[in-house]
């Protein structure tokens, strides 16, 4: 009995995340088709309900309710497979993201690699999703995004040993706690504009879409798809665009600390400035979907093998460097 | 104790029963996804150990970038052409059997010894040469005996693999003549002046251009 109330309250706490995470990805959604509309001078989604806030959900409910179509020639069980993974994998990466001092699901010691780890098995939904359609626009889109999304990984990995080199653990909180004085977008910002652009590459967004680039791929890995199985992939997608937010301000924007230490900003609570700095960077991040031209293929792996990696490596070795001469190493 | 139990075997009959099938399916990419499979079962029993950093750098390195590659070296290949090659026509598989014979020969004895030599002297394996306190983390031991007893070893093992990663690109590098590239240089300083040219046009008459 004692060990059942013990699941029932693991239950009840992975709801309380997820069910917020879940209805953020259909506001996050809404509010990327508004800034996107806004910079072009359009409305964007605004006629169900107030300010088209419920677009989103009217979008989910049309996905629900449409039939959902496995091509005869697919690879069914993988084809099947490919959303759910997508899917479970962008929601088991929240489980160790702090929102507080003690404000966490799952305080692990390697928060960061298990958060890296996550990440890099996201490129399976896609690859999977692209093999098992059997036809050659996911193919090809499923190909591209492998190679993107591994080149991307090395980069955003050497990103994040420039801030354990200041932090010296591998827990999220402890991430958090080492920027009280000073955040670490103000020594490390050059890391943090490399992250950006790195994580923009690794969740697919624009201008890197390149495995769904419209004119190209039709729509790349998800063109076999339909009904709630491509509503799975894009609630993934966006549910890694908001994780990947999330990394950037524990790494470099100080999580849940207030930007001031001083009265009326330390009483609201970690989680609300959490939330506005996952927004203030999705901001951002739609903001380039709107202004920047899609990159052609080789660009982008010019960029990230032949810039973003020198340029990450040398800064570590920077870091370090500067680190051991001042006697400023973290202690164990 | 009973949940450890029940979750090792979970983790553990996964892991072998995935890795037979990577040899029995008859689908290359299948194979590669269940070897995906297995190494994130291996992982698992890592972390149930109590390795966290091992298990997480697992998934990272083997299942995040290995595996990838492999799948996309799997994709790619003709699969029912290498089928024919490989299973039906006699020729070309009784001479691959001798060598696959020998490698699992060599893998069978390398097992009998390791197998025997920790059941009859148990002493061998039981050295430990460094301490393991468990008041820091995994990750920082695990730091501290890499760079300190390991180094040379560990530096060793590094640049061996530097130089299979340089051979490969050598061994698949070829130049090929006449592609046209784009020089970013060559574009970012480029100035208006060499770009245009302005010309007086007579009626009727139009301009010769040279390029």
């Amino acid at each position: 009995m004692e060990y059942l109330n013990l699941v029932f309250e693991e239950v009840y706490k992975i709801l309380f995340l997820l069910v917020p995470v879940l209805v953020s990805v259909a506001m996050i959604v809404w509010l990327d088709r508004r800034v996107w509309a806004f910079v072009q001078k359009r409305q964007g989604p605004n006629v169900v309900g107030p300010f088209g806030l419920l677009q989103s959900l009217a979008d989910a409910l049309k996905y629900i309710f449409k039939e959902i179509i496995i091509p005869a020639s697919s690879n069914k069980i993988i084809f099947i497979l490919a959303p759910i993974i997508t899917m479970t994998l962008a929601l088991i990466a929240w489980a160790v993201i702090p929102f507080g001092e003690d404000q966490v699901l799952a305080n692990i010691n390697v928060g960061i690699l298990y958060i890296f780890a996550v990440s890099s098995l996201g490129v399976y939904g896609i690859i999977m999703g692209g093999w098992a359609s059997n036809s050659k626009y996911p193919f090809l889109g499923s190909i591209r995004s492998a190679a993107q999304m591994v080149s991307y990984e090395v980069s955003i990995g050497i990103i994040i040993i420039n801030v354990l080199l200041c932090v010296g653990s591998l827990n999220l909180s402890d991430i958090v706690l080492a920027q009280q004085n000073i955040w670490f977008i103000i020594p490390l910002f050059p890391m943090f504009v490399i992250f950006f652009i790195s994580a923009l590459a690794e969740t697919n967004r624009p201008p890197f879409d390149l495995p769904e680039a419209e004119a190209e791929l039709v729509a790349g890995y998800q063109t076999e798809y339909s009904g709630m199985m491509y509503a799975m992939f894009w609630l993934g997608e966006y549910a890694n665009i908001l994780l990947m937010c999330a990394l950037g301000s524990i790494l470099f924007l100080g999580g849940w600390l207030s930007p001031i230490d001083i009265y009326p900003f330390n009483m609201i609570p970690g989680a609300i400035w959490l939330i506005l700095k996952i927004l203030l960077l999705f901001i951002l991040f739609a903001l380039v979907k709107a202004v920047v031209p899609r990159y052609r293929y080789d660009q982008l792996m010019r960029l990230g093998w032949k810039i973003f990696l020198p340029f990450s490596l040398t800064y570590v070795v920077l870091t370090a460097s500067y680190l051991f001469y001042f006697n400023l190493l973290p202690k164990l | 104790m009973v949940a450890h139990a029940i979750f090792f075997y979970v983790f553990s009959i996964i892991a072998v029963i995935s890795a037979i099938m990577v040899t029995v399916s008859k689908n290359t990419v299948h194979s590669v996804f269940f070897l995906i499979l297995d190494f994130i079962s291996i992982s698992c029993l890592f972390i149930m150990i109590g390795a966290e950093f091992l298990g997480m750098i697992m998934l990272i390195v083997y299942v995040g970038a290995v595996a990838v590659l492999f799948l996309f070296v799997v994709m790619m290949l003709n699969v029912a052409q290498q089928k024919n090659q490989w299973f039906n026509s006699e020729a070309t598989s009784s001479s691959h059997i001798p060598v696959g014979l020998i490698i699992s020969t060599i893998i069978f004895f390398e097992l009998i010894i390791v197998v025997g030599g920790w059941k009859y002297k148990p002493e061998l394996s039981d050295q430990k040469t460094t301490q393991i306190s468990n008041e820091i983390s995994n990750t920082h031991s695990l730091g501290q005996v890499l760079y300190t007893d390991y180094i040379h070893i560990f530096q060793i093992s590094g640049m061996i693999l530097l130089i299979a990663m340089i051979g490969a690109i050598v061994l698949t590098y070829r130049r090929r003549e006449g592609v046209k590239t784009q020089s970013y240089l060559k574009q970012i300083s480029r100035e208006r002046s060499e770009g245009i040219e302005v010309l007086e046009v007579q009626s009727n008459k139009g301009v010769k251009i040279d390029d």
